[in-house]
């Protein structure tokens, strides 16, 4: 499976493909299964509403809220649902966490499976043939590919999400941020330190 | 099936690239293509193992060439080519040539939140006990089904714990055709170097989901 259309096609076949999915949009216009508005809607959803800052809230109220991080962390799909976040491809989460010894990674083999809820539609890279096959054998080998190390001695547990479970990475809470709110927490959760390839950041990367 | 689609420890030269600030999509038409796939579920009626099928049961030729939504693409052509909702001689006239199948229902706009926000719970009534406990261990069955089915090459036949159980779900392998046939689902962790042998990193323990029927006693 290639990245990208321009990495991999010359430009005739990529407008081969557009013309395929305009003739496909009309066809099912006309054929009224489908209305453009909702088309429009759904594309609106997922590129203004549906992302990784839902996850974040998610994980700065864990950081924020010993009691909000245990229920989370015991049964996660109603703990999320609490902060309004349900639904398509997030029917039945669970949550992951890390701690010193262990970190967390999760991937799809098989196509490409993520919490949409928590953390909208996967990036290109997490449905990449890479990750799906070098996730499972040499995580610590993606880990490089994104520029970081963990220390000597955490282990990595990876998830393939084969079946509907979806995995949320709740990363650790980084040092120096005692006493900050909910809101100045979020800003340090990024969408990679949910997946496991990436961590949070740093108090002073924000300040 | 065994397809190219079954990526868990494929060689590949590539690393995984991560794209700065990327876009959630890198053209218009991808925007359509991920739009009009979620708006056919409703009338087309399929599920989802049955879209996943669709997609991943081509040559491995073609299902590496494609992008992510090239094959999504492709995928949604042949279940409504399947289902009569299209003919081929109307995609390539880029329109409507046949007269209208009836569906039940459509997705309209102001239905898409509610729709969304249910999604598809798989979850089902238990009617039997767990076979197997947390704890116990499992061989992953040895099988390559010629349909869908959601256990990756890279367990079969190796050995596991059970870490969690998740209750009862509905059965991907029969799904893609037609019958839920829920089963017990539980996570199943295997070592490094079960998987991968003396080399693998001996410090990655790596789960998938697996049904009861993909599971046998160790």
């Amino acid at each position: 499976m290639t990245d990208h259309d321009h990495h991999e096609h010359d430009p005739s076949e990529l407008s081969e493909t557009e013309l395929r999915v305009r003739a496909l949009e009309t066809i099912l216009t006309e054929k009224g299964y489908v209305d453009p508005a909702t088309l429009d809607l759904l594309i609106e959803t997922y590129e203004t509403k549906v992302g990784p800052r839902n996850g974040a809230r998610v994980v700065a109220r864990a950081w924020a809220d010993p009691t909000y991080r245990a229920r989370l962390l015991k049964e996660a799909t109603p703990a999320i649902a609490e902060l309004g976040y349900a639904g398509r491809q997030g029917e039945h989460i669970v949550a992951l966490e890390n701690t010193t010894i262990l970190h967390n990674m999760v991937v799809c083999t098989l196509c490409s499976c993520y919490p949409w809820p928590v953390l909208g539609l996967p990036p290109i890279w997490y449905k990449s043939a890479p990750y799906r096959s070098k996730a499972v054998k040499d995580p610590r080998g993606v880990l490089a590919d994104f520029g970081f190390d963990l220390p000597a001695g955490t282990g990595i547990r990876v998830w393939d999400s084969t079946a509907e479970i979806r995995y949320l990475v709740l990363p650790m809470r980084p040092a120096g941020t005692d006493g900050w709110s909910e809101e100045r927490l979020e800003a340090l959760v990024t969408r990679d330190s949910m997946i496991g390839t990436g961590l949070p950041k740093q108090p002073h990367e924000i300040a | 099936m065994d397809g190219a689609h079954d990526m868990g420890g494929v060689p590949w030269s590539e690393p995984v690239r991560p794209e700065p600030d990327e876009p959630m999509f890198h053209a218009e038409w991808e925007r359509r293509a991920f739009a009009i796939t979620m708006a056919m579920g409703m009338p087309g009626g399929w599920n989802i193992d049955m879209s996943r099928f669709a997609r991943e049961n081509r040559p491995p030729e073609e299902y590496l060439a494609k992008s992510y939504y090239q094959i999504w693409l492709a995928g949604l052509e042949r279940l409504m080519l399947e289902r009569g909702l299209i003919a081929s001689d109307e995609v390539e006239a880029g329109k409507p040539l046949h007269p209208t199948k009836p569906v039940a229902k459509t997705l309209t706009p102001a239905h898409v939140a509610a729709v969304l926000h249910r999604g598809g719970p798989t979850e089902r009534e238990a009617k039997n006990p767990a076979r197997f406990a947390v704890g116990d261990w499992v061989r992953a069955r040895t099988i390559h089904p010629p349909t869908h089915t959601r256990l990756p090459r890279y367990v079969r036949g190796h050995v596991g714990t059970v870490e969690m159980l998740h209750g009862v779900h509905v059965f991907p392998d029969s799904n893609s055709l037609g019958n839920e046939n829920p089963q017990w689902l539980y996570t199943v962790t295997f070592d490094g170097r079960e998987l991968w042998g003396p080399d693998g990193d001996a410090s990655v323990k790596t789960s998938v989901d697996a049904w009861e029927s993909y599971l046998e006693p160790a």
